[in-house]
């Protein structure tokens, strides 16, 4: 495949003009040996996370490697964390060994070359333990540029007693029942069925995902595609469209007061979420436990069974870092150890990418008051399985969602027509891509 | 300052100064005064001027994901000045500046003369409640007002529905400009009634007293002494205004995460060149909005003060065809 050769000549060719980052050891494979000795040399490694209270995995892994001292540090979470990631990188020094990444940030940094390839380091053995979506994520080539931590496979949750108010008993199966079950609830309870996060990108990619949409893609090397305005993705629009004009979909921004206001006062009956929504949720309309109930996305055909992933992220190490052996052996402690792997899933709840956790009774088995003693975890586990294998990201996300702001969120404020507004926004990715000196395609 | 005619007429030209030798004193003098300077243009230079000059070496070439840097002239330059975002960006502080600054100077202004006139009650604790909000951090400030303007929860928006009024949409893309007026002159209104207030205070009493004798009222007062007295200061907290509002960022940067369809990318200049730098990357494009925007900076404050110093001299010429 064109992909793998253009990953592989990237690399020989920005190690003549990067000094230290990408030296020889990229190419042969580490032996035992090799790593029995790094583990049992003393060694600092810097790790970049904002993973809250991630040291309870490190503890382990320092328990398990003495020799080796980890600092963890929370930079930021999100923008900041990448901004101060590429500063250090740009200025050559100051950046860490390990480093959380989001699967659609990955391609950024393989760009200029930051990211360690971890196939020599034996990556490669690990992608049967992961769900395989999440894999090609992290790989999406020969290459392995970082380990998997945490997904969002996306699916429904509902307000089982507003929708039965309305004398709606099953979550609906098609996004036709669903814009159906949209309208009897507004007009029977005056609730919306869900809210459209007006500048949400993840969200809505996370549709487009689900849709078979493949809006963007990348080579590694010089050669994006973006795609986001095509039949399908206007498809997905459209429906989106027509909903919010009969004003049966509201567009709060998601993740301000107003959005949390309205999942606590009933205002919206339902929210088309991340894995990572559930336990959110929780924490955010306390009052309202025991209404809710999970479900998997309606789906577009009927029988199928399809989601799209929003968020969740992976570690990485850094091209730069002078103990590879070490960091990526903590990368992938911190995902790959069971108990690790456990601990994150079930202390820090991110929903895990693991298939041993995924098939754990420990984790599926486990009962949700919040959502009436439903099985949630088992739910999304199953949903996992679901998602789309083969979604790929520009290595230019940041300007792409703040585009979508711009080009997009002020159409869905405004109620206007979202699957016109794509035209608007597939120009400015594809004349950006050009101006950053891309071939598009 | 300004010297009579009259007496520039008089005085004899005076001859070429002849070169002195410094004494050894005066040298030794001379020597501790740029010592003591000293330390300020290390820092001056150091941390104002050669990033200066860097930036603007910046501005000067395009770095691209793909490729680098190269050497680009004034290309982004004349991006910039063909560029619909920043010159609507600029457009909006504008606007920003002919509405928003009158009505908080002439705000700040009316406070200052009311609260020196001592005929207000408590004017000490009200002075402080003024300032209050000057020293609420703008983070704070806005997350405040967000909270306000909230559409469903925001007081201001329960009350309206309760009166019948309907809900009010303070965050929408073509209201949010005036919701930020409202969040910055509340902000500020209390720092220039502090300027313009220490300035009052500093009149001589005897020129009140005079004007009392001449049968002034407050009015003729506040109009005729107290703001011709404190022009300087007025001119001073102006002047402020124009680098605020030209530099507004704090603001759009915070309200954007309340609502981010209504404040775009570029909404401000600052904002933008902030976007530009950190989220599309175009750090060189980003260094030259930013010289850019100081140039327009200096210019309008340039000719806000000649406006200024002009409608001073007016009043003196008509004193001169007076007398």
């Amino acid at each position: 495949m064109a992909l793998v050769t253009g990953a592989v000549s990237i690399g020989v060719l920005l190690t003549g003009c990067t000094p230290g980052a990408g030296d020889d050891s990229s190419q042969e494979a580490v032996t035992q040996e090799d790593i029995d000795t790094a583990m049992t040399t003393p060694t600092k490694l810097t790790f970049w996370t904002w993973v809250p209270d991630i040291e309870n995995e490190v503890k382990l892994f320092e328990e398990k490697y003495p020799d080796i001292d980890v600092t963890v540090e929370n930079v930021g979470q999100g923008l900041p964390h990448y901004q101060k990631l590429r500063s250090a990188i740009e200025a050559g020094e100051g950046a860490p060994d390990v480093t959380q990444v989001e699967y659609q940030y990955i391609p950024s940094f393989v760009l200029n070359d930051s990211l360690l390839d971890l196939t020599p380091y034996g990556a490669d053995d690990l992608s049967g333990d992961y769900v395989d979506w999440a894999w090609n994520q992290v790989s999406p080539d020969d290459a392995v540029w970082a380990i998997p931590q945490d997904v969002g496979p996306m699916g429904n949750l509902y307000r089982q007693d507003i929708l039965s108010q309305a004398g709606i008993t099953e979550p609906p199966a098609t996004w036709e029942e669903y814009a159906a079950a949209a309208k009897t609830v507004k007009d029977s309870t005056g609730s919306y069925i869900s809210n459209l996060g007006a500048t949400q990108a993840g969200q809505m990619i996370g549709f487009f995902w689900q849709a078979g949409v493949k809006p963007f893609a990348y080579d590694g090397k010089e050669t994006v595609s973006v795609n986001v305005n095509s039949d399908e993705a206007k498809k997905v629009a459209t429906y989106w469209t027509e909903l919010i004009q009969q004003d049966l979909i509201s567009t709060d921004v998601d993740f301000a007061d107003q959005w949390y206001q309205g999942l606590a006062s009933g205002k919206y009956a339902g929210w088309l979420t991340a894995a990572w929504g559930p336990i959110f949720l929780q924490g955010t309309a306390e009052g309202t436990a025991g209404a809710w109930r999970a479900a998997p996305l309606p789906q577009w055909t009927a029988g199928d069974e399809v989601s799209g992933n929003w968020g969740g992220s992976s570690d990485a190490v850094l091209a730069s870092s002078e103990n590879k052996i070490a960091a990526y052996e903590l990368a992938k402690f911190i995902n790959h150890d069971e108990e690790s792997a456990m601990r994150l899933a079930t202390e820090q709840f991110l929903f895990p990418p693991q298939v041993s956790v995924l098939e754990d009774p420990a984790f599926v088995d486990q009962e949700s008051a919040f959502y009436g003693g439903q099985k949630v975890n088992q739910l999304f586990a199953d949903i996992s399985q679901t998602v789309d294998t083969d979604f790929q990201w520009v290595p230019y996300m940041d300007y792409v969602y703040s585009t979508y702001e711009d080009t997009i969120g002020t159409v869905i404020t405004d109620k206007g027509d979202i699957a016109a507004a794509l035209d608007t926004w597939q120009d400015q990715l594809v004349k950006y891509a050009e101006d950053q000196g891309f071939t598009v395609e | 300052m300004t010297h009579s005619p009259a007496l520039t007429h008089e005085r004899p030209a005076s001859p070429p100064l002849p070169k002195r030798r410094t004494s050894p004193t005066k040298r030794k003098q001379r020597l501790a005064a740029y010592l003591f300077l000293l330390p300020f243009f290390v820092v001056f230079l150091t941390m104002l001027v050669v990033p200066l000059v860097y930036a603007g070496y910046l501005s000067l070439f395009q770095s691209k994901l793909i490729g680098g840097d190269v050497f680009a002239g004034l290309a982004n330059y004349v991006r910039a000045l063909t560029d619909s975002a920043f010159l609507g960006s600029l457009g909006r502080v504008g606007l920003f500046f002919i509405i928003q600054v009158p009505i908080m100077l002439g705000l700040a202004l009316f406070l200052a003369l009311a609260l020196d006139s001592a005929r207000a009650r408590g004017s000490k604790a009200v002075r402080l409640l003024i300032f209050m909000p000057y020293a609420v951090p703008a983070v704070v400030a806005t997350l405040m007002w967000g909270y306000l303007y909230g559409p469903d929860f925001g007081p201001i928006g329960q009350v309206a529905r309760a009166v019948g009024l309907g809900t009010p949409d303070f965050l929408s893309a073509q209201s949010v400009l005036g919701s930020m007026m409202n969040i910055v002159t509340w902000e500020f209104v209390g720092y220039n009634m502090i300027i313009m207030y220490a300035a009052l205070r500093s009149i001589p009493a005897e020129l009140y007293e005079a004007a009392e004798i001449d049968g002034a009222g407050q009015f003729r007062l506040a109009w005729s002494i107290k703001i011709p007295a404190i022009r300087p200061a007025i001119m001073l907290t102006v002047i402020f205004s124009v680098i605020g509002s030209f530099q507004l960022f704090a603001e759009p940067s915070l309200l954007n995460s309340i609502a981010p369809a209504a404040i775009t990318p570029a909404f401000t200049p600052n904002y933008y060149a902030y976007n530009l730098a950190f989220i599309n990357q175009e750090l060189n494009y980003a260094a030259a909005i930013a010289f850019l925007l100081g140039l327009v900076i200096a210019v309008v404050s340039y000719f806000v003060q000649l406006a200024g110093e002009r409608r001073e001299r007016v009043p003196l010429t008509e004193k001169g065809a007076e007398s």
